[in-house]
């Protein structure tokens, strides 16, 4: 059963969402996804001042079986990519909530609320997927 | 669902990640592949290869059968159990598939074909075999399990009695022979030491589980490929197909133009291709950060070429591929990697051989 931490939001593409004060997020991938990927080996992140569109690609993770695009759950700017994974990419498998984050994001004021499941309705759609 | 070895159940309750391979359902992973790479190359792993296609060629010329129908020269085989890693040509040099061929005795030679490539190389065989009166039978009846990595062999003895444990340890390399129901071969696809070893398929689960409890670690598909490539061995489908011939795939030295007298299925296109090469098959060495992949397109000072195998390599904690490029590229070339050049050294494969780089970083 996969970790799905219940302060979090997600995403359908199974990337969750962490808020932070001052309008920003912090996101990464799931339990779940980084246990489908396998051992990751590279992670190609964007640099701090990129302005991001929700749900278009905007990162890379690589396991050592494929490459997989990660999707920007909101419109905004990168603050901060996380400069750890350049050399320890086995931080998303370890920890995919915590040492394993991905990109910070300041998100764009004034527009629409970005549409994220609750962990409730990420566990069903795990469910659903299983099926 | 797909087809499933003797050991599917034993996956499972190894906590194995499945894939389909090849309309067979295999193990991926146990966890994690990197360990089990690791396990391989620093101490003894065991993988389940029953998909891979045992057949047993049989009748009084089967030598001559064989010495037209495979690049490689069963001529060499001079001692029974001794095998030979060759290509199946059609006739214009186009790779059916690449395999290990044992010579047992004068009637009977044994061949251990890829699980993918199965019906069209039985179709091929039997066709061409039937005008030297050679007998195919396929053993479906076998299992087949690798144990790979420097204790591998030392902790596959441990098994046996005495007597067979001296002569097990004995084998030589790319040796074969039968010990009770089981056909060992020092022989595997890792670039470590070991043995491969078909046995009947009731018993699999119980050798596997008897292994295990000599210390040998499961490994997957996952590890099964980055060993080979790292080893600079061939895949077939990936660096070897119909396509191409065994000079432009990294495999010139498996084809025995000498003597010069015997006739082999494919000769004349790989005496043509000799004479004027266009393309080899060389390793890649990735300098910048990221992964090659099958299919990238390589960038040479003397034309394009492609990456047929990719991946992240454990051992050298770099990216490595196998590639193929014009004739003569060497130095760094220039790899696309979603729309960005990245730097990649032609290197000389193997990467990495019992255990140890054997390319300068």
């Amino acid at each position: 059963m996969s970790d799905i931490p219940s302060e979090l939001q997600y995403t359908k593409s199974h990337e969750w969402v962490r808020s932070l004060p001052g309008n920003r997020v912090e996101v990464g991938i799931t339990d779940h996804a980084q246990a489908a990927l396998g051992d990751l080996v590279f992670v190609e992140v964007p640099e701090a001042g990129r302005r991001l569109t929700a749900g278009a690609a905007c990162a890379v993770v690589e396991s050592v079986k494929a490459a997989s695009d990660i999707y920007s759950p909101v419109n905004g700017t990168v603050v901060e990519s996380n400069a750890a994974l350049a050399s320890s990419p086995e931080l998303v498998n370890q920890a995919p909530y915590a040492g394993g984050w991905l990109i910070r994001i300041e998100i764009d004021s004034g527009g629409a609320a970005p549409q994220l499941l609750d962990a409730a309705e990420y566990a069903r759609l795990l469910a659903d997927e299983a099926q | 669902m797909g087809l499933k070895t003797p050991l599917y159940d034993t996956h499972v309750r190894e906590g194995a990640k499945i894939v389909d391979f090849g309309g067979w359902d295999m193990p991926l992973h146990y966890g994690s592949q990197i360990d089990e790479h690791h396990a391989v190359r620093a101490d003894a792993g065991l993988f389940d290869v029953s998909h891979m296609a045992v057949l047993d060629l049989g009748g009084a010329r089967v030598r001559e059968c064989l010495r037209f129908l495979l690049a490689n020269d069963v001529a060499k085989l001079k001692t029974p159990g001794k095998g030979l890693y060759s290509c199946l040509l059609r006739d214009d040099g186009g790779v059916i598939d690449d395999l290990i061929v044992y010579f047992m005795n004068e009637s009977w030679f044994r061949m251990i074909v890829n699980a993918g490539t199965r019906a069209k190389d039985l179709a091929w065989l039997v066709a061409k075999a039937a005008a030297f009166g050679v007998s195919i039978r396929e053993r479906r009846d076998l299992a087949m399990l690798a144990v790979q990595g420097p204790n591998a062999r030392a902790k596959t003895a441990s098994l046996l009695p005495a007597p067979q444990r001296d002569a097990v340890l004995a084998l030589g390399p790319f040796v074969a022979a039968e010990f009770g129901t089981w056909f060992l071969a020092r022989t595997g696809y890792t670039g470590e030491d070991g043995f491969e070893i078909a046995l009947p398929a009731g018993d699999a689960a119980a050798v596997w589980t008897a292994l295990r409890a000599a210390g040998v670690r499961p490994a997957g598909l996952g590890a099964r490929d980055t060993l080979r490539l790292e080893a600079g061995l061939s895949l077939y489908g990936n660096d070897l197909d119909e396509k191409h011939d065994p000079l432009s795939s990294g495999v010139a030295w498996t084809v025995a133009f000498e003597p010069a007298e015997r006739q082999f299925i494919g000769r004349g296109a790989l005496e043509r291709v000799r004479a004027a090469p266009r393309f080899e098959l060389v390793g890649l060495l990735l300098e910048d950060r990221g992964v090659l992949r099958s299919h990238q397109s390589v960038m040479t000072a003397l034309g394009p070429g492609e990456i047929t195998s990719g991946t992240f390599s454990p051992t050298l904690n770099r990216s490595i591929a196998l590639a193929r490029v014009p004739a003569g590229a060497q130095g760094v070339v220039q790899v696309e990697i979603r729309g960005k050049l990245l730097a990649a050294r032609v290197v000389k494969p193997p990467f990495v051989r019992h255990g140890k780089p054997l390319i300068s970083m």
